[in-house]
């Protein structure tokens, strides 16, 4: 009835991942409770679950990337813990439990909280900056997000329900063939990743064709701001690389599901081809996540800065060029696969030369704030803070990139600290400064600035605390992954290292305490100008938070920076310039439940492939196709605005800003 | 500093702003020229970019396959097995059905129903045929010992072409919904913009097909000696 799920799946002789998997439950669980006892449930329901408004889908992206960040960060914790206790002893993890801590870690941090957030700030952003009214498909959208909080729900199931991978955050074959995996670990893992990366496809799809064809007038190419340019990067990556994932992870699956014989290494099976195979989505797997971050910066650079963004054009070519450069380097991640010297070389230089672009993207910002009057918000101190720890990061890489280096080097603590030294100050505080920085724009209020400085002081020392010791202790030989370890020359490294995880802690705290003090405290933190930072873009343009359709009537790009070209006009004139347009009814999309019901569907299709119950798969698939029919079947799709409620929240928006000209102009 | 020295001038070369003719409506192409892109060029657009990410999927296979292909663990190999008659008759039938599927398209064209419907029908037909002789395929290569776990190679050729069945199958029940939703809905815009996506769809497993019909059948049959 029930497959291979019996009362065996629970863990009740394990306290740590029961107890820590109740905890979240009730948590989740109270929280439910709580919404429904409010009576909040019909408002998140209508405003939000069935939202396809692309603003509130990013909020809500970001959200699932914030809470899985405290899940990934939780598991930080108790790695760094164990590897500070397990000198000559086996710590306080178990070697099963701590595989599936390190796997559980990357997957999430990868997967469910750096793209969610990467993609959760492009939601948002991307259609307000090209002046438009929403993505190319606002249903998809819904149905990207709610795919993408399944493949969160998967993983975290597995904390009680069976277990997660012990393979590593890439399921390397054999080990993660069913004959050395025989448990659903590794399912767990492949179907949450199949399920949230078809989300992200469609993600990818719907972005490559908002930015290429849904603009506004006389927004060409060279006046599309930064951002929107690594958004294209990125999601064209998406387009290009997530389906090798999907036919890889299929591949594996079938191997595990149907006795196929892609990686077993037996029959013919090659399990190097997964390798390869793997890291041709892996390698732009972290460019698409670090783009969109550098875009951030270079919004956040030029604005503080008070100057248009240096070298745009170079910026843009920089940006296209690792797009391209990234399909090229795979192999590096398996130098020692052995494919002979010159292959080996091949790929080095090309790992190099990925360094260029990056380099010239590092200048570019650094010429930026030069001659600028640089102002040091919250937002500027991570992007500097970035560029000082990234530079560093990519460094290390070009180190890991001569193959003779890499040989020595390869499944090393060095390696761990290069990856998390480019990862964390390259795609988390990029995304912790755009957070901070469309903050304002998203809900109406701006973030308490001074908790914010100290969240940001605290990160930067905790993660250098924390990895500049791995650093050291892969050169001196220590491995990555080590459940217990008797070299006594690692053990200070490894306690200075959990000493900084614990500082990055406090910033995570101190970043909780920022927000609630920060909406506490937010009629004194109202944006009624909806442009408090002096911005240079259109998302600027509008009030904070913008209304439903973004733009009353779609702005008309001139120049490079809209918004600074209006506010300078506003300045020359004296007053706001642009008369009041006429006003016309507006369509929008009309909400849906189909992401939400999608979502229900692919969770139980989900859960029925990892334990076998074949009729609840076939029940699953069978929902999935009814709600696509009765979808297609729908005869309104659009809902009216009419032409005087447009007027009404725009004539608000005008005078609020009109006033602020005014004394701009001043 | 003043603000001048940082200002490039306003738009000197009237840059994506088409000139609108006397009296003509602008040219919206999406090109940044006169804003957003009507609808049909977006839905046709994205389910273009959507097409070339599922490209990518079956080269992924394809790579697969080459690899693996002379990973026969002993086993049978292309040349035993493949029946190239057998792969013509199928190839036959559904270039076939890629016509009426463009016979259906003109029809949607004409906003003639029955002929919609005549045309998608006999798409669906020509498409089960297909799947039938596919699967027959498949049924002998597994009753000859050469089901997908025989070997490497055998794993990789029925998750390839197997992939593109899978496809069929995915498009023939799509073509009974649009069938369905023509008679229910009539020729409503929306209709006819999943229409041009149904039609992309079925062309490009087309496409694919030639490539699996040529890369697989063709050059599986090749004798020894002309492969590397």
């Amino acid at each position: 009835m029930f497959g291979e799920l019996t009362w065996q799946a629970i863990p009740f002789h394990e306290p740590i991942p029961l107890i820590s998997g109740l905890v979240v439950y009730v948590g989740v669980l109270a929280l439910v409770v709580w919404v429904v006892m409010k009576g909040y449930g019909p408002y998140l329901w209508r405003e939000w679950i069935t939202s396809v408004d692309h603003k509130r889908i990013g909020v809500m992206y970001c959200l699932l990337g914030g809470v899985m960040l405290l899940r990934g960060f939780s598991d930080a914790i108790m790695m760094r813990a164990q590897q500070a206790l397990a000198f000559h002893s086996g710590g306080y993890l178990p070697a099963s439990h701590f595989d599936q801590i390190f796997s559980a870690h990357g997957t999430i941090m990868i997967f469910f909280v750096a793209m969610p957030f990467v993609i959760g700030l492009m939601n948002f952003v991307v259609p307000l900056q090209l002046g438009i009214r929403d993505v190319a498909f606002p249903t998809l959208n819904s149905v990207s997000f709610w795919l993408t909080a399944v493949g969160a729900l998967l993983v975290n199931l597995s904390l009680i329900v069976g277990e997660f991978s012990r393979t590593g955050w890439l399921p390397f074959p054999p080990l993660s063939e069913l004959r050395y995996s025989p448990g659903v670990g590794v399912d767990y893992y492949c179907w949450a990743i199949q399920i949230s990366g078809i989300g992200t496809l469609i993600t990818g799809i719907n972005f490559v064709t908002t930015i290429l064809k849904l603009r506004a007038p006389g927004m060409n190419y060279t006046r599309m701001p930064m951002f929107c340019w690594t958004a294209l990067a990125s999601s064209l990556l998406i387009v290009a690389a997530f389906p090798i994932l999907t036919a890889t992870l299929a591949m594996l699956l079938l191997d595990r599901y149907l006795d196929f014989h892609f990686f077993t290494d037996t029959a013919g099976g090659n399990s190097m081809m997964f390798m390869n195979l793997i890291w041709a989505w892996g390698h732009p797997e972290v460019y698409l996540l670090v783009l969109p971050a550098f875009g951030i910066y270079s919004e956040v650079v030029s604005t503080f800065s008070g100057k248009p963004l240096f070298g745009y054009r170079s910026m843009v070519i920089a940006t296209m060029a690792i797009c391209i450069i990234s399909f090229m380097v795979w192999l590096h991640h398996f130098f020692t696969m052995g494919a002979g010297p010159d292959v080996n070389a091949v790929f080095g230089i090309a790992s190099m030369i990925i360094a260029v672009p990056t380099g010239v993207k590092v200048f570019n910002w650094m010429f930026t704030m030069y001659g600028g009057r640089v102002r040091f918000t919250t937002p500027m101190l991570w992007s500097i803070g970035f560029m000082v720890s990234f530079v560093i990061g990519g460094l290390t890489g070009v180190l890991l990139a001569v193959p003779a280096a890499d040989f020595q080097l390869h499944n090393s603590e060095f390696l761990v600290a290069h990856f998390h030294n480019t990862i964390i100050p390259g795609v988390i505080f990029g995304v912790f400064a755009g957070y901070i920085y469309w903050f304002p724009k998203a809900f109406g209020f701006v973030l308490d600035e001074r908790l914010g400085k100290w969240a940001f002081w605290l990160w930067i020392v905790g993660f250098w605390v924390a990895w500049a010791p791995g650093y050291v202790a892969g050169l001196e030989g220590m491995t990555r992954r080590l459940q217990h370890y008797d070299n006594p020359a690692w053990r200070p490294w490894m306690l200075l290292s959990a000493l900084g995880v614990l500082i990055i802690l406090a910033g995570i705290a101190v970043q909780i305490v920022q927000l609630v003090v920060s909406i506490r405290t937010r009629a004194a933190r109202r944006d009624l100008t909806g442009d408090p930072w002096d911005g240079r873009n259109l998302e600027w343009a509008t009030s904070s938070p913008p209304p439903e359709f973004n733009f009353a009537k779609l702005p008309n790009v001139s120049e490079q920076e809209p918004y600074w070209d209006i506010k300078q006009r506003a300045r020359e004139a004296m007053r706001l310039v642009t008369p009041e347009p006429d006003y016309e009814p507006i369509e929008m999309p009309r909400n849906t439940p189909t992401g939400f019901i999608t979502a229900f569907f692919a969770t139980v299709t989900g859960f029925a492939l990892i334990w076998h119950i074949w009729w609840m798969v076939t029940l699953g698939l069978i929902g999935a196709y009814v709600t696509f029919v009765v979808f297609a079947w729908r005869d309104h799709a659009e809902r009216v605005i009419p032409a005087e409620e447009v007027a009404r929240m725009d004539r608000a928006n005008r005078e609020a800003r009109a006033e602020y000209l005014q004394e701009l102009a001043r | 500093m003043s603000t001048e020295i940082l200002r490039a001038p306003i738009d000197p070369y009237h840059l994506g702003h088409q000139p609108a003719a006397a009296g003509a409506p602008p040219q919206v192409t999406g090109h940044g020229a006169g804003g957003p892109a009507p609808k049909r060029i977006v839905v046709g657009y994205g389910f273009w970019i959507f097409i070339l990410s599922d490209v990518i999927i079956f080269a992924s296979f394809f790579a697969a396959y080459s690899v693996l292909f002379k990973s026969t663990a002993g086993g049978p190999t292309a040349r035993q097995l493949y029946d190239l008659d057998n792969t013509a008759l199928e190839t036959a039938f559904l270039l076939t059905s890629t016509f009426t599927c463009a016979l259906a398209s003109i029809a949607v064209g004409q906003r003639s129903l029955k002929w919609t419907q005549i045309a998608l029908g006999c798409t669906g037909l020509l498409g089960v045929a297909f799947l039938t002789l596919e699967a027959r395929e498949f049924a002998s290569f597994v009753a000859r010992g050469a089901g997908p776990s025989r070997s490497a190679y055998l794993s990789s050729f029925f998750t390839l072409v197997g992939c593109h069945g899978f496809h069929v199958t995915a498009g023939i029940l799509w073509l009974g919904t649009m069938m369905a939703q023509f008679y229910a809905k009539g020729f409503r815009t929306d209709i006819r913009h999943r229409f041009l996506c149904f039609t992309l769809f079925w062309h490009a497993l087309d496409i694919i097909w030639v490539a699996i019909f040529s890369l697989v059948y063709l050059v599986g049959t090749l004798p020894p000696e002309f492969l590397p």
